[in-house]
């Protein structure tokens, strides 16, 4: 198949993935809005007033990266999870399976569109905490950077559990056992400065840290961790998750018998 | 002619052990309208699911116009349209969406797309239903939308896995119409089916897989003059005396409905000659049975197939 015709699969792939989730929006766009509106009132307004400073910052403008980062994470693996399980459940998937698409086609047309409701969501959530906070940019391509790199590695991992789950079950364990307590304790709340050394250390194991202290540096210019390390981490998982998709797809696992 | 399919020692054993197909060899000529029959469970879908890499083979050679699987996938995905047996569209999509996207994954242009997706549609008589989501259609609508979805691409071959299960029979008769026609204008068509009318109506070649095995591939001809007898379902006028008919083997059913076996040797015509000269009239006259059924049977039945294959 030519790039050109690869090109066209490849937006068809995206288009589906789009509208998917805009049909939907009161499912897909409105509750992360809701939710983190509400974090922004509890934490940021009502309990933030009474902690003060964090790392020389109030405590609004400094939860409002993680805040923005967790529902960028969030929604870009919600969204490629239960579509590509949607997809295998309703055996459509197959309409891809049987036509010349190359695989790799596949994990970045859903990838793509992991990533699309993930930035999108994460732009309303930045909308509404200009409603609580003033939000200044320090460097707005490590914005930029880290969220694209965030969002793609999170629809990587979307892809992989849906590829493997063989019920609706399945894709919400991984975000409620693993997702969440991870980017609870990524350090969206807190500086993982205020930690004991020894929970410093094990912080810096979970990868959410680095990509919310990243963002967090393009908003307000501090981070917990060292930049390049941040987007090492990042590209060591785009490139390994991407790996793993790619092969379990070529295999067929969980797709052809 | 070019061979638009060819199957070559074709096995498949799934995990657990099963062994769907047992080395089949196979093949479609260009332009073909060809039957694949067999019972439930007997490999059609898997044979079909491995021409269109859904199910991964175990051994084995599948050329599509001459293009290995194994080598050139993806050129030999371009050739084939696929109608599956079950229905594998997203049910909240409407029609339209499903067929355009369906078209982007073969690398046609929306606009275009756009186009093909009317041209199919209204052929296939769902034009009204165009905006709809594909849940709210019903079973026969269902089938002919995969079979649109299936052309999209406008592929040299069709294959069509029971395309008319649970459809009615005006709906199935405009489907074989529809079907004749792409076959007239070049499509290569392979279709399994259980209606074996079906097949014996459509169908110049066909092949019988049974337990993985091809235990017949040969023209409908050629098959059909297999079968020595045939037996036909006389409606007598009522009070007929009772019918005494030599030379031929027959039933007395009721008062009025006798049953008569009739060798390929003998002559139908001998039979109302006698019933003519007993002063006996003959109201209707039909086949008992689908005449393909029979060799079906009879070939499926009783292990047949392992004689057939050496085995």
């Amino acid at each position: 198949m030519s790039s050109a015709r690869n090109m066209i699969a490849l937006k068809s792939i995206l288009h589906k993935e789009v509208h998917r989730f805009m049909r939907i929006w009161v499912q897909t766009l409105v509750p992360p809005a809701i939710t983190i509106s509400l974090y922004f009132v509890i934490f940021g307004s009502l309990i933030g007033a009474r902690i003060g400073t964090m790392d020389g910052f109030d405590y609004m403008s400094f939860i409002v990266p993680g805040l923005i980062m967790m529902s960028v994470i969030t929604n870009s693996y919600s969204n490629v999870a239960s579509s590509f399980f949607s997809a295998k459940w309703q055996r459509n998937v197959e309409e891809m399976l049987v036509a010349p698409v190359p695989n790799w086609v596949i994990v970045a047309g859903y990838v793509g569109g992991g990533m699309t409701r993930g930035i999108l969501v994460g732009c309303i959530v930045t909308f509404i905490s200009l409603f609580f906070t003033d939000i200044q940019v320090h460097n707005a391509w490590v914005i930029i950077v880290t969220v694209a790199l965030t969002s793609a590695t999170f629809a990587l991992g979307g892809l992989i559990n849906a590829i493997f789950a063989g019920s609706f079950d399945d894709i919400s364990i991984i975000p409620t056992f693993v997702l969440t307590p991870l980017t609870y304790l990524g350090g969206v709340f807190y500086s993982i400065s205020l930690l004991p050394e020894f929970w410093q250390g094990v912080s810096k194991v979970n990868p959410i840290v680095y990509m919310v202290n990243a963002f967090r540096y393009g908003f307000i210019g501090v981070s917990d961790v060292d930049l390049t390390v941040a987007f090492a981490v990042l590209g060591v998982f785009i490139v390994s998750l991407f790996t793993i998709a790619m092969m379990l797809i070529t295999k067929g696992i969980g797709l052809r018998s | 002619m070019e061979k638009a399919l060819e199957i070559t020692s074709l096995k498949k054993t799934y995990k657990g052990g099963f062994q769907a197909l047992k080395g089949i060899d196979l093949s479609v000529k260009q332009g073909d309208f060809f039957a694949l029959l067999g019972p439930n469970g007997a490999g059609k879908s898997t044979t079909i699911g491995v021409i269109t890499s859904l199910v991964n083979k175990t051994a084995g050679q599948v050329k599509v116009f001459g293009h290995d699987i194994d080598q050139a996938l993806e050129t030999a995905k371009s050739f084939i349209g696929l109608v599956p047996q079950e229905f594998n569209f997203n049910q909240f999509e409407s029609l339209t969406k499903i067929l355009v996207n369906q078209a982007g994954y073969y690398g046609v242009e929306r606009s275009l797309a756009h186009k093909r997706a009317e041209k199919y549609l209204k052929q296939l008589d769902l034009w009204d239903k165009k905006d709809a989501p594909a849940r709210n259609l019903s079973g026969g609508m269902k089938r002919r939308l995969m079979i649109a979805r299936a052309l999209m691409h406008e592929p040299k071959v069709l294959i069509l896995d029971e395309p008319t299960a649970g459809v009615d029979i005006e709906l199935r008769r405009s489907m074989w119409d529809f079907l004749r026609e792409l076959n007239k204008q070049g499509i290569t068509i392979i279709l399994t089916t259980h209606y074996l009318e079906e097949a014996e109506m459509l169908c110049r070649n066909i092949a019988i897989i049974d337990s993985g095995v091809i235990v017949e591939n040969t023209d409908m001809k050629s098959l059909l003059a297999k079968l020595d007898v045939e037996t036909f379902v006389l409606d007598l006028k009522l009070n007929s005396p009772e019918p005494k008919i030599e030379g031929f083997c027959y039933r007395v059913i009721d008062g009025h409905t006798i049953e008569v076996d009739v060798k390929k040797s003998q002559r139908i015509n001998d039979v109302f000659m006698q019933l003519s000269e007993q002063q006996i009239d003959v109201q209707s006259m039909r086949n008992k049975s689908n005449r393909l059924e029979e060799l079906f049977v009879s070939l499926v039945g009783s292990g047949a197939h392992v004689a057939a294959q050496g085995e």
